[in-house]
């Protein structure tokens, strides 16, 4: 009884901790250049905070997507590139901080999938309708109108 | 004590669920009459159990009993009567209350509206009903008891509250439209297994299942659109749809629905698809099982997880491969009898709907690939990737774009042998007006946005224009609109604006997120927002601020805005309020964001174009398929073994 | 056709067992991040994480905010007491006179407490919710992470297990 109920005290928390921030962040982060600041948008819309796991550090008032949003504001002024700025935090949090898989060996057969089973789908429906269209003569159902 | 009888009624709801399952397959195999006779009672006592249950629950947060752990952890007493009522779904063990309860009432529906099935027939639809409410009532009894007491010594004297998120009114009635609609896949379900049980399925059976596929969908259109509605203006994000797992949860089943009440009508008009129609419907059921247990076993993690726990999780695991497994053998065994020798050609209507079914499931597949991805290369210890909105909208709207165009070219076809050449001229203007009206509607109104938006626009609005043809021509030649034809019409009307309307808001959406003071204002384009003031507001279980903010078009003002920001005491959170103001052709939106001091508040404001025209689409949708489901012919009393021997014209 | 079907159901069903409510650390096997911080209550004195190199060592994130490091703090003034391996308190964007006060009327389990003020050495740790514990062992390398409350068993099962059995001071 204990576990289940530490477990599902922790679980209320988490959750609580989840939804309870689901106060909105405005993020008014202003950066010198132009387009700094719209990188900034973008990488911040990309990168997932960690601890309101549904939110990009753009959206969530965590503390911890403040800091991350101050890292990426320093690293852009710094000169890093989006690239080197999205390893840096993979490095930390692992491949789940990215809203949009990078497209390496783990992930490509997500982005390669949609496309070959549309491919199937096409196959599949080409070869139903041959079969059928040749049915179409032997068949003397009666024609429905629309 | 009186909890207890909650929990108690629910024991017995189980035992004649068993009874129904069992009476009811047993009976119709055994074609005993007595046996059968036993099922609809069982419905009807399941039913009022279940509601006995439900009632006891409810009285026990109307009267602030404590002593019950589910009413501790989701009601307070300075929660309104409404919420507390509404709590019931709040969380886990009660959402599942829930939708045994509508199951409950489905089946009794069912049972209702049968008597003019063979009774064998009958008795097997409920009797797979059964088998779900049983698997369902023992969840819950098992896992997820929401009658759990708190030990007297523990009983506090408060209540933690409903989650102010969920204190809404949209997302109080939310959770059972919703659930309205995964249960009434249930039906499907059950009758696809019934059929595949008699071993018989015909376009009569197609004609009996049709609408209540149809109802379900509605259902669900409805209360995937008010969840998004309710993202909306309550998040504060100005967000409508996520891809978030939960939401994705819904939106499969959806997709195969529709493609299942298509494919339906090819199985009632042409004996065809029967093969496709039982796999949409094992399939669609299986998603709103999935969807299920995605969100109660913890494992994705997503805005609307109730609390995690693995035990559930393996529960609904097991549940899941019973039904999907003994559904699937029963079609392999069943397979044989499918084959029909009806021929059609590739521009034929069955031709349009065949490429629907494969596009739509093609659709729910890569939405199911990209909620799943996490988990599976997880769980073949490959290295953990997560996949968010951005994956979405790269690999979605090219099946939708797909999807859209056959639809509006398909509308036309006719059945077995397409003869394009009749409705040439219809598609040609069809596409044209469409272009000329999208381009006009791209370049002059709104400036040049992602080209994805103006494909969106001209597939939308050739879905409507080719929607229109088939009515105003048997309008022009004094024929009557059956309900079905209307019903179909409305439906893809709906889908052409929801489409016409995504499209717009995903590319000339104007935001800007600023901090300002009192008296400065934002710029949006054509649209300054101005921010006036800043007063306290208390309401009865929260206290905050309130700012007011007016908005100017061209130096006139259109409208003043309200966002709130609110601090709810028991759980010490805060909520935004967003503050939006409607107009026929958008919305305007403001959200406070922090104090900064010194009277500097963040602001979020957006201009959102055409929003509203999102969820007004699944409206329509949802209308339409209702009006198509109440058609003549499905109430008319026919005997059953009647076929489908009327040949007028008649929509799909 | 069908059967393809059942498997990849069964399939994808077979594998659901992990819990993923919780993140797993992407410095797993990896080496633990290097931070120099100024020690909690000793304005003169920082800490070097260098300083523990050659030894396994635990380091436990915290916070006056956070709810559960209160409820985690009994069990660990306990490990504390067993002297197995140092026990570093990292405190996280927090206020030094909370901490200071919290750990008077708590008690210190703490052989010494770092301040990351900002949140830097929190984010290069790849931490997301107080509290987590680490675990490195002597050659620097990060070699379990708990996120959450830490209870008795888990000290156990997944800490004490990592360490080498030769005898420790």
């Amino acid at each position: 009884m204990n576990v289940s109920r530490s477990l599902m005290r922790t679980g209320i928390a988490l959750l609580l901790s989840g939804l309870a921030a689901v106060a909105l962040a405005v993020d008014t982060t202003t950066l010198p250049d132009e387009k700094l600041q719209q990188r900034y948008e973008k990488l911040t819309h990309e990168l997932r905070c960690m601890k309101c796991q549904n939110n990009s550090i753009a959206d969530s008032p965590a503390g911890l997507a403040a800091d991350l949003r101050r890292d990426v504001k320093e690293q852009l002024i710094a000169g890093k590139s989006d690239e080197e700025i999205r390893d840096w935090m993979v490095q930390r949090y692992g491949n789940v901080i990215l809203f949009t898989p990078a497209m390496d060996a783990s992930s490509a057969w997500v982005w390669l999938l949609p496309g070959l089973a549309a491919l199937g789908g096409l196959v599949i429906g080409i070869r139903i309708v041959r079969q059928r269209s040749k049915l179409v003569e032997q068949d003397d159902s009666e024609e429905i109108s629309r | 004590m009186f909890p207890e009888f909650g929990q108690f009624a629910l024991v017995l709801a189980l035992l004649l669920a068993a009874a129904q399952a069992v009476f009811g397959l047993v009976g119709a195999q055994r074609l005993d009459e007595r046996w059968m006779a036993v099922v609809r009672p069982a419905v009807a006592g399941q039913f009022v159990l279940v509601s006995a249950a439900i009632g006891v629950l409810v009285h026990a947060f109307v009267s602030f009993d404590y002593s019950v752990l589910y009413v501790a952890s989701n009601s307070n007493s300075a929660l309104p009567t409404f919420y507390r009522v509404a709590a019931l779904w709040g969380a886990h063990e009660g959402s599942l209350l829930l939708w045994a309860w509508i199951l409950a009432a489905w089946t009794l529906a069912v049972a209702a509206f049968s008597r003019n099935l063979p009774a064998s027939f009958a008795s097997r639809v409920m009797g797979v009903l059964g088998i779900v409410s049983f698997g369902f009532l023992l969840f819950t009894l098992y896992t997820s008891n929401p009658f759990e007491r708190i030990p007297l010594e523990n009983i506090p004297a408060d209540g933690r509250d409903l989650n102010p998120v969920l204190q809404d009114p949209a997302l109080a009635i939310h959770p059972p439209l919703l659930y309205m609609g995964y249960v009434g896949l249930s039906v499907a379900y059950a009758f696809a297994c019934a059929a595949m049980l008699e071993g018989k399925l015909d376009q009569t059976w197609a004609r009996w299942t049709r609408p209540w596929t149809t109802l379900a969908w509605c259902f669900l259109s409805v209360g995937i659109a008010l969840g998004s509605w309710w993202a909306y203006y309550e998040l504060g994000w100005g967000g409508y749809w996520f891809w978030d797992p939960v939401e994705n949860a819904s939106f499969m089943p959806w997709l195969v629905g529709t493609a299942l009440i298509h494919s339906l009508a090819v199985t009632e008009k042409r004996g065809l698809f029967k093969s496709w129609t039982l796999l949409l419907a094992i399939l669609a059921f299986s998603l709103s099982l999935l969807g299920t247990f995605l969100v109660r076993s913890g494992v994705l993690v997503s805005v609307h997880s109730f609390a995690a726990d693995p035990s559930r999780g393996m529960f609904i695991l097991a549940f899941l491969v019973i039904m999907i497994g003994g559904a699937l053998s029963l079609y392999a065994w069943r397979a044989p009898l499918l084959k029909s020798q009806a021929g059609f050609t590739g521009t034929s209507r069955e031709a349009f709907l065949l490429y629907n079914n494969i596009a739509l499931v093609l659709a729910a597949l890569v939405v199911l690939i990209g909620t799943l991805a996490p988990l599976i290369n997880d769980a073949l210890g490959m290295k953990s990737i997560s996949v968010g909105p951005g994956w979405f909208s790269r690999s979605f709207p090219y099946i939708a774009m797909a999807l859209l165009a056959l639809v509006a070219i398909g509308i036309h076809a006719y059945w077995k042998r397409g003869r394009v050449g009749e409705s040439r001229n219809r598609h040609i203007i069809g596409f044209s007006l469409a272009l000329l009206a999208g381009m006009a509607v791209v370049f002059v109104a709104y400036g040049a946005g992602m080209w994805q938006s103006a494909v969106g626009i001209v597939l939308g609005l050739w879905v409507i224009v080719s929607s229109l043809f088939d009515p105003i021509d048997r309008w022009r030649r004094k024929l009557t609109l059956s309900r079905a034809v209307v019903g179909m019409t409305i439906a893809h009307i709906g889908l052409g604006v929801g489409v016409i309307a995504i499209a717009t808001v995903e590319s000339y959406t104007l935001e800007r997120d600023v901090a300002v003071g009192q008296g400065e204002s934002v710029v949006l384009g054509r649209y300054a927002y101005r921010f006036d003031k800043l007063e306290p507001v208390e309401g009865p279980n929260y206290d905050g601020v309130r700012a007011e903010i007016t908005v100017m078009r061209d130096g006139r003002q259109v409208a003043v805005l309200h966002p709130e920001k609110r601090s709810y005491w028991v759980q010490r959170s805060t909520m935004t309020e967003a503050g939006i103001h409607s107009r026929w052709n958008g919305d305007l939106f403001a959200a406070l964001g922090e104090d900064l001091g010194a009277g500097r508040w963040s602001l979020r404001a957006q201009v959102r174009p055409l929003i509203n025209y999102v969820w007004l689409a699944a409206g329509l949708m949802a209308l339409g398929g209702a009006l198509a489901a109440s058609d003549r012919r499905y109430r008319a009393r026919q005997p059953a073994g009647e076929g489908v021997t009327d040949n007028t014209v008649r929509a799909a | 056709m069908v059967f393809i079907a059942l498997a990849a159901v069964l399939f994808v069903g077979v594998r659901r067992s992990p819990d993923k409510s919780v993140m797993v650390s992407a410095l797993l096997g990896k080496p633990a991040p290097t931070f120099h911080l100024p020690v909690l209550g000793e304005p003169t004195r920082t800490f070097d994480s260098r300083e523990l190199a050659g030894k396994p060592w635990v380091m436990n994130v915290w916070g006056t905010w956070c709810v559960e490091c209160r409820d985690e703090h009994e069990v660990l003034l306990a490990i504390a007491q067993q002297n197995r391996v140092p026990l570093v308190g990292l405190n996280w964007n927090d206020q030094d006179e909370d901490a200071l006060v919290w750990l008077e009327r708590l008690g210190n389990p703490y052989s010494v407490v770092a301040v990351d003020r900002e949140g830097r050495t929190a984010i290069d740790f790849g931490v997301y919710g107080a509290p987590e514990t680490f675990l490195i062992d002597a050659s620097g390398i990060v070699q379990y992470r708990h996120v959450g409350v830490l209870t008795p068993e888990i000290w156990e099962r997944e800490f004490l297990s990592r360490l080498p059995r030769t005898g420790l001071p």
